[in-house]
């Protein structure tokens, strides 16, 4: 016999409650899909933090070191390099990085130099412009693009050009410094690339 | 009213279960082994469990040891092996990672596969999958069951695999054994330890089992998590299948 | 929150009027028997394995390299690296065989009860055409991980093109675009198998749905409730034994749909590659041309098909009667309609021959099924000993061979000549909970 007296409140409970713990399994299913979109343990392994000895890096010289599919530039810089960089100034958009180029180091790194030790530069090689790779012009001597030229990048694509703390110079293309990748020093002779001094990213 | 049960019903007995018995006859053939040794078609039974993590470990150790010298896992990462097995990455790097690679990349033997292909007739193959294609009884099996052999190029034979190309990496550990045929043939009738190893025959036979453990872990990880998973699967879909039906019954109040 | 919903409702139903009627025709005033039983779940259910199929199918192929050299390890790439990608690649291996359990089920549901009689043959048509676009799809979805068994089976099955007298060599090729299943063949198959047949397969359910919604459910007395009394407690106008679709079947599919996906749950968790049913041994190993597998079978929702295959015998120089009789074998069930003069409906009021021919097709089909996996030939020689195989195995495939087609030739002689002694057809339907 067909149920002549419907009970509306016992109807409404149940619709609400199984709607609300399918919903919960919708959401819960939907979960995987969407993570499945973090990157996967290959893309992390490729970026994986990369370790590199200092050992045959002259004074003067840089490597040029893959990290991320980043170049990273890593320079052994000479006592006059560093002496010059107080010097340069007044010629930047943003000396102390902390204007606009605030973003574009570590705080370990937000120093006079832009590094841990002074005279290791590690840096992301990539014109803050439109992201070319600028060359290391390392002797302090006039250049056509700039008669006191005290070493530091040029970027063959638009001219920007930086000093040798990868900090942009006033009147180029490029709005703001090279940007420094979280590093740490295993010891006096090895720098690893991508994790921080106290472990942080 | 007193419903109809399905024995008074032989029509429905037949048709409700028809899909039951489907069902069973699915999981009862779902019990077939993998593959069958060639000889006498028998397999000793691996008793595998990926879930034993102290298992898999010793297994892990036993694989690094004796046989990524020319076996690679290509498709697992050593950090992946570190987060499964409960190991830090000091732990795989200094005692598993005997191929100088990073801890993110995959297990790759420096075995070059052309030499290989020329020492050994055939080129080791990689053993990501192996317990997968062949199943674990089987990899147990031949992993107990190499021999002394005179007439092979390499002084190995193996009852699962007869002419197997590969020489017998965990003599150390088992010993040797050697076959004893069966009279006025060639044919092996069973094998014998004929020198002793550093393990007892129920030691030996427990590594083998962790070894073949790791071996079932590398062809699926995903077995540790999908496990986990399941349980609390099952039992949110039965909350949401008991809910259903409550309110299926609520509805069909109205109906008959 | 309701209320919410009741003004967007009404702000749509302002500018596209058509719409509120077309939902009530297909779901709260789509009057339909209300005596559906266990049997009638699994086309709601099917519905839910396409979607699954579908969205699954799209995130393995966000992850999925479909080359010959690439694919292998994509898919253990999906397995190992990807998040959960292991997850999503086990519901859609395990909804591809779900997809088959699902459907022969909702097929033979039609066959007893008469679903494919007038006037739903249309009905019938469109679903046969589904399940012969769902083959195609699951062959081709198959070859995609590019395991030895994808390759080997590929091979086997375009080759079976090839014993079509003067076409067949050239046919092969043209298939595969190459001389052996490669890259060519690999890559349009991809395709196919993710944008073409997904979108044919749409395009038929909507079609079998509609053809089903312009005539009305069939039920599992076969009792035609639309020229039966009318005046139900919905509408005075709708078939007294109707019920509407919606709240009462959708509540009712809904748990059908818990009990499945605790099946399935247990399954995807558990046992995922189902003894090697579902994922087959020989498929962990990567495609070799060179190296044939052990045993080379279809998947298991192929195998009867397979089996029919293998027991015609070539004569006049040519194998090709093996694969007429497979196509024939599904051609067959195409003219049901046709081939089943009686005017009763359901099993349930038919003559006692056709219970026991039904029965006896179901044992054939199990029994082909058994022949093309390969169990007769391990359970033959383990039960009677050093017999020859051959000729063994041929005698029971024949045998099930012959009952499958003979069941489509009984039924027809059986109703054509009047043989069958029907019961009466009630006028209303029953209820049997």
């Amino acid at each position: 016999m067909a149920n002549e007296v419907v009970d509306h409140g016992r109807r409404r409970f149940l619709t609400t409650a199984t709607a609300v713990v399918g919903g919960v399994g919708i959401v819960s299913a939907a979960v995987p899909f969407i993570k499945s979109w973090e990157p996967s343990a290959r893309a992390k392994a490729a970026g994986a933090p990369v370790t590199q000895s200092l050992k045959k890096i002259e004074s003067g010289q840089q490597l040029i070191v893959g990290w991320r599919s980043l170049p990273v530039f890593i320079v052994n810089r000479t006592p006059e390099q560093l002496a010059a960089l107080p010097k340069q100034d007044p010629r930047l958009v943003d000396p102390k990085s902390d204007g606009t180029s605030a973003a574009q180091q570590p705080k370990y790194a937000q120093n006079e130099t832009r590094s841990i030790k002074p005279e290791w530069l590690v840096m992301v090689g990539i014109c803050t412009h439109l992201g070319c790779v600028p060359n290391y012009v390392g002797e302090m001597k006039p250049e056509p693009f700039d008669p006191n030229w005290q070493g530091g990048y040029y970027c063959p694509c638009h001219h920007s050009r930086y000093d040798m703390a990868g900090r942009v110079y006033q009147g180029v293309p490029a709005p703001k410094n090279m940007e420094i990748p979280p590093y740490h020093f295993i010891d006096d002779t090895t720098v690893q690339i991508g994790v921080g001094p106290e472990g942080a990213a | 009213m007193t419903k109809p049960t399905l024995l008074m019903k032989p029509r429905l007995l037949v048709k409700q279960l028809l899909p039951a018995v489907a069902l069973t006859l699915g999981l009862l053939l779902a019990g077939q082994p993998a593959a069958r040794a060639e000889g006498d078609g028998q397999l000793m039974a691996s008793g595998s469990n990926v879930r034993d993590q102290a298992s898999l470990q010793r297994g892990a150790k036993l694989f690094f040891n004796y046989c990524v010298g020319c076996h690679s896992l290509k498709y697992m990462r050593y950090s992946r092996i570190a987060d499964d097995l409960g190991l830090t990455e000091q732990q795989v790097m200094q005692n598993l990672n005997f191929t100088g690679a990073k801890f993110d990349d995959p297990v790759i033997s420096h075995m070059p596969a052309d030499d290989a292909g020329t020492w050994f007739g055939k080129a080791p193959p990689d053993l990501s999958l192996e317990v997968s294609a062949k199943g674990a009884d089987w990899v147990y099996t031949y992993l107990n069951t190499f021999y002394l052999d005179p007439k092979s190029p390499i002084g190995w034979n193996n009852t699962t695999l007869p002419n197997a190309a590969m020489p017998f990496p965990l003599w150390e550990l088992q010993g040797q054994q050697a076959a004893v045929t069966k009279p006025g043939s060639d044919e092996v009738e069973k094998l014998e330890l004929a020198h002793p190893g550093k393990l007892t025959p129920a030691q030996y036979q427990q590594a083998s089992r962790d070894l073949v453990n790791f071996l079932e872990y590398v062809s699926e990880p995903a077995a540790l998590q999908r496990h986990h998973y399941g349980v609390w699967v099952l039992l949110f879909l039965a909350l949401f299948t008991l809910l259903a039906y409550f309110l299926k019954k609520e509805y069909w109040k109205d109906v008959h | 929150m309701a209320k919410v919903f009741a003004s967007i409702g009404e702000w749509v139903s302002e500018r596209a009027p058509g719409l509120a009627p077309v939902y009530r025709k297909h779901m709260t005033e789509y009057y339909a028997p209300k005596n559906f039983n266990l049997w009638y779940y699994f086309g709601s259910l099917a519905m839910l394995v396409l979607v699954n199929q579908i969205v699954t199918g799209i995130f393995l192929t966000m992850n999925y390299n479909p080359s010959a050299a690439g694919a292998f390890d994509s898919v253990q790439y999906i397995m190992r690296d990807v998040e959960w990608g292991w997850l999503i690649r086990y519901m859609h291996s395990t909804g591809a065989s779900l997809f088959f359990v699902v459907v022969f089920l909702h097929m033979f549901r039609g066959i007893m009860y008469g679903s494919y009689k007038k006037p739903r043959e249309l009905v019938w048509l469109l679903g046969m055409l589904i399940f012969l676009v769902l083959m195609a799809e699951a062959f081709m979805g198959y070859v995609l991980p590019w395991g030895n068994m994808s390759f080997w089976g590929a091979k086997v099955i375009v080759s079976l093109f090839g014993t079509i007298p003067v076409i067949g060599g050239h046919l092969v090729e043209w298939i595969m675009g190459d001389f052996l299943p490669a890259d060519a063949t690999l890559n349009r198959f991809f395709a196919l198998h993710v944008i073409a047949l997904p979108i044919v397969l749409l395009l038929l359910v909507v079609l079998h749905l509609a053809a089903l919604h312009e005539v009305g459910s069939n039920n599992p007395d076969g009792v035609d409730v639309k020229h039966g009394p009318r005046g139900n407690r919905w509408s005075a106008s709708a078939p007294v034994d109707g019920i509407p679709f919606h709240p009462y079947y959708t509540v009712k599919d809904l748990f059908g749909v818990g009990f499945f996906l605790i099946v399935a749950a247990f399954i995807i968790f558990f046992a995922p590659t189902f003894g090697g049913w579902f994922l087959e041994h020989d498929n962990s190993i990567a495609a070799n041309n060179l190296v044939t597998p052990a045993e080379i079978k279809p998947v298991w929702y192929f195998t009867p098909f397979y089996a029919i295959v293998r027991m015609i015998p070539s004569f006049a120089g040519t194998a090709v009667w093996g694969v007429l009789a497979m196509f024939g074998a599904i051609a067959v069930l195409f003219l049901l309609p046709w081939l089943d003069r009686g005017q009763v409906k359901s099993i349930r009021y038919r003559g006692t021959g056709y219970k026991v021919a039904l029965g006896l097709f179901v044992v054939a089909f199990f029994g082909l099924g058994a022949v093309g996996a390969g169990i007769t030939a391990e359970v033959i020689p383990a039960w009677f000993g050093n017999v020859d195989l051959t000729v063994w195995e041929n005698a029971f495939g024949r045998t099930m061979t012959l009952i499958y087609f003979g069941f489509f030739a009984f039924l027809w002689a059986y109703t054509y000549f009047g043989w069958e002694k029907t019961k009466p057809v009630p006028d209303r339907v029953t209820m049997h909970d």
